[in-house]
């Protein structure tokens, strides 16, 4: 028997489509919370709101890209952060003991890689669940991290590759990082959304059994996305560690949660099976904004993660309770008018 | 039907949103008018970065600089970051050189890595002192120094003589055995003691690691090993309070005199039961009244911050900078049960 659905909202306009959606909104916010900065936030309007702004979002922005895509596949991954301090440990360590930079970030770049495929292979192939896992890598890397260079800090990096990740072009107005995660993000956005492999993903996210009898080759998938967030967060300790000018093994301490807060509040659901990266990329640049525009005005940290907290909770439960109310309203229309529900199925 | 529901919520979201965003006008332009003009006031605008919020020491710090930007007329603020973290600190850096803010005092969670932020914020006008914690020289304007380490040596072994009559067996309790400015108090104590105290013999240096439970049980070990021991010197606040804690439980308390560098919240239990005399640190009030003086000197051009120029900070009195463009507070603050109830840090 073959039979194709067809959804009510397909009827509509292609503009509605793209921008009613739960992405569009956070985007809209964003728009919303940057012209009201500019005009009512004190100094919001200066030429270092933005270079500073980019600067402190690109690890998350970075991290974001690839942990879209594991909780897209149903997944978690908490070690991105002790791999940032990993990697940022590492480029200081393979520098004092003379190595050129590129070296000691290939180097860095490569242990990534291997982080991921021990998080991936654990979870795709062992078949332990991601959350046990990546809770135990990320004491696993962090320990690492710490070991190596204990309380110390290696702080003597040259001068052309901290300036390369501090400056930036038009007299410092867009910073260097943005090359790479425009890039990345481009990339990312045609992985995800534009290939099989992305389709794959929320196929598995929705129902992995499911997405392996229609063809797809989950644990490889799930693999692959656990080695794209180590190397990815590799990339971003390397980056860290320049800015700062300062590898320690403490860098990046609690970085995991931002991301994770950044990808939720961009729609994507925890469960998997639904999300987009332009929601993401717009999630991780709100949270941004707001700290910013906060700390301008003088509102203390403890203030400013109450604010961001309950956005997220906020955001959390408006889909959820619009999802209730629409079941309601559906349940309403039924007993109305007995058109069934408004999937309608109909004959090929 | 999926779609659809996503339609809802995305509304929903955008209304919800909306709220927010109205609320949160409706809430901060109050607030607009009145913090507005942090950069372009002739007010001396005063940002306190300390290593993080909700710590003791830098409340009172804090609280001494709060009182110092009072009495001279200037805008006073205290932000930070919620853990001891470099990074955490570099966006309320930024954040200042934004404002404009005349000057930052800060308290460095790391000496270099937040170096480049405070270059940005120098290059933007802000005057940057350090306190408590220096950076290196070249990304500040002035360090205030909470204390020299003749003046640390000094204190406790005049504290730790005078409690045992200057004649008989001390030890010294240290952190770990390569801790740089451990190591160079212990040195000066040594020649202190060799030179001016005579009958004073130190009988043996042992290293507690700033572990607790290490300190506790080298503690032990000392009084076992020197059954004549008669005081022990601890020139750190794990130490310290480790070895009164033994002190105070075992048949040696009144016997066995314990100093050193020491914070009054952990020591206030020992003194009040007399295991401990006195004790040492700086006053954390001070170190906060005088950098925000130092601040304030530095934005009026009084001083530029090379060696020999002068200023005046408040009831504090005259200060001159020294070497390495820094400022000391001056002698260490001696804590005892008279004065010990005056602090909470």
């Amino acid at each position: 028997m073959t039979s194709t659905r067809s959804y009510r909202s397909h009827n509509y306009p292609l503009w509605r489509r793209v921008l009613a959606t739960r992405e569009m909104a956070v985007i809209g916010l964003l728009v919303l919370v940057v012209l009201w900065s500019n005009a009512r936030v004190p100094n919001f309007s200066g030429p270092l709101t933005l270079p500073f702004l980019v600067l402190d979002a690109a690890p998350i922005l970075l991290i974001a890209l690839p942990m879209t895509l594991v909780i897209v596949t149903g997944e978690i991954d908490l070690s991105v952060a002790s791999v940032v301090g990993l990697s940022s440990v590492l480029v200081g360590t393979l520098h004092q003991h003379g190595l050129s930079i590129p070296l000691a970030g290939l180097l860095a770049l490569v242990v990534g890689v291997l982080c991921g495929l021990l998080n991936g292979f654990l979870v795709a192939y062992v078949g332990l669940p991601s959350l046990a896992v990546t809770i135990g890598t990320l004491a696993l890397f962090r320990g690492i991290a710490v070991g190596l260079l204990g309380t110390t800090a290696v702080t003597d990096f040259p001068l052309k590759w901290t300036s390369l990740a501090q400056q930036g072009f038009a007299n410092n107005r867009l910073p260097y990082i943005l090359v790479p995660i425009v890039v990345l993000a481009m990339l990312f956005v045609l992985l995800l959304h534009f290939t099989s492999f992305g389709r794959g993903l929320f196929d598995i996210g929705l129902n992995d059994e499911a997405a392996h009898f229609s063809g797809v080759d989950v644990a490889r998938a799930k693999l692959v996305v656990f080695v794209l967030t180590g190397v990815v967060s590799a990339f971003a300790g390397i980056y860290y560690t320049l800015r700062f000018g300062s590898a320690r093994g403490d860098n990046a301490t609690g970085l995991e949660l931002q991301v994770i807060a950044a990808v939720l509040l961009g729609g994507v659901s925890i469960f998997g099976g639904r999300g987009a990266l332009h929601g993401v990329l717009g999630g991780v640049l709100l949270i941004a904004t707001i700290s910013s525009a906060l700390r301008l005005e003088n509102v203390t940290v403890n203030v400013i993660n109450i604010i961001i907290g309950l956005l997220l909770v906020l955001s959390v439960m408006s889909t959820s309770l619009l999802a209730g109310l629409s079941n309601l309203r559906r349940a309403v229309g039924k007993t109305r008018d007995q058109a069934g529900p408004r999937e309608r199925r109909v004959a090929a | 039907m999926k779609l659809n529901r996503r339609r809802m919520s995305a509304l929903g979201a955008l209304v919800a949103s909306l709220a927010l965003v109205t609320s949160a006008c409706g809430g901060s332009s109050g607030d607009t008018a009145s913090g507005g003009g942090g950069g372009s006031s002739d007010k001396v605008s005063v940002t306190f970065l300390p290593k993080n919020l909700g710590n003791p020491y830098f409340d009172t710090s804090d609280k001494g600089g709060k009182k110092a930007v009072t009495e001279f007329g200037g805008t006073f603020q205290e932000v930070g970051p919620d853990q001891a973290s470099p990074d955490a600190q570099v966006p309320f850096i930024n954040t200042a050189a934004q404002q404009g803010v005349k000057a930052l005092v800060v308290s460095a969670n790391d000496p270099k890595a937040i170096g480049s932020a405070l270059d940005q914020a120098r290059s933007a006008g802000t005057k940057v002192v350090t306190f408590d914690s220096d950076t290196e020289p070249q990304y500040r304007d002035l360090f205030v120094n909470q204390a020299s380490a003749e003046g640390i040596a000094k204190v406790q072994v005049d504290l730790i003589t005078k409690q045992i009559k200057d004649s008989g067996e001390v030890a010294i309790l240290s952190a770990a055995a390569n801790a740089t400015n451990q190591n160079a108090w212990i040195k000066l104590m040594k020649d202190d003691l060799a030179k001016n105290h005579p009958n004073v013999k130190l009988v043996d240096t042992v290293y507690g690691n700033d572990d607790d439970q290490t300190s506790f049980d080298k503690t032990a070990a000392l009084l076992q090993s020197h059954p004549n021991l008669k005081g022990i010197i601890s020139p750190t606040t794990v130490g310290v309070a480790a070895a009164a804690r033994y002190i105070s439980t075992s048949k040696s308390k009144g016997k066995v005199m314990v100093t050193g560098l020491g914070t009054p919240n952990q020591m206030r239990k020992y003194v009040k039961d007399g295991t401990v005399q006195s004790f040492a640190l700086w006053n954390p009030e001070d170190l906060g009244y005088l950098a925000a003086y130092a601040a304030k000197a530095l934005v009026a051009g009084d001083i530029k911050g090379n060696q020999g120029d002068t200023f005046t900070a408040g009831k504090l009195g005259k200060y001159t900078v020294t070497k390495d463009k820094s400022v000391l507070l001056g002698d260490p603050f001696v804590f005892d049960a008279k004065n010990i109830d005056k602090f909470n840090f």
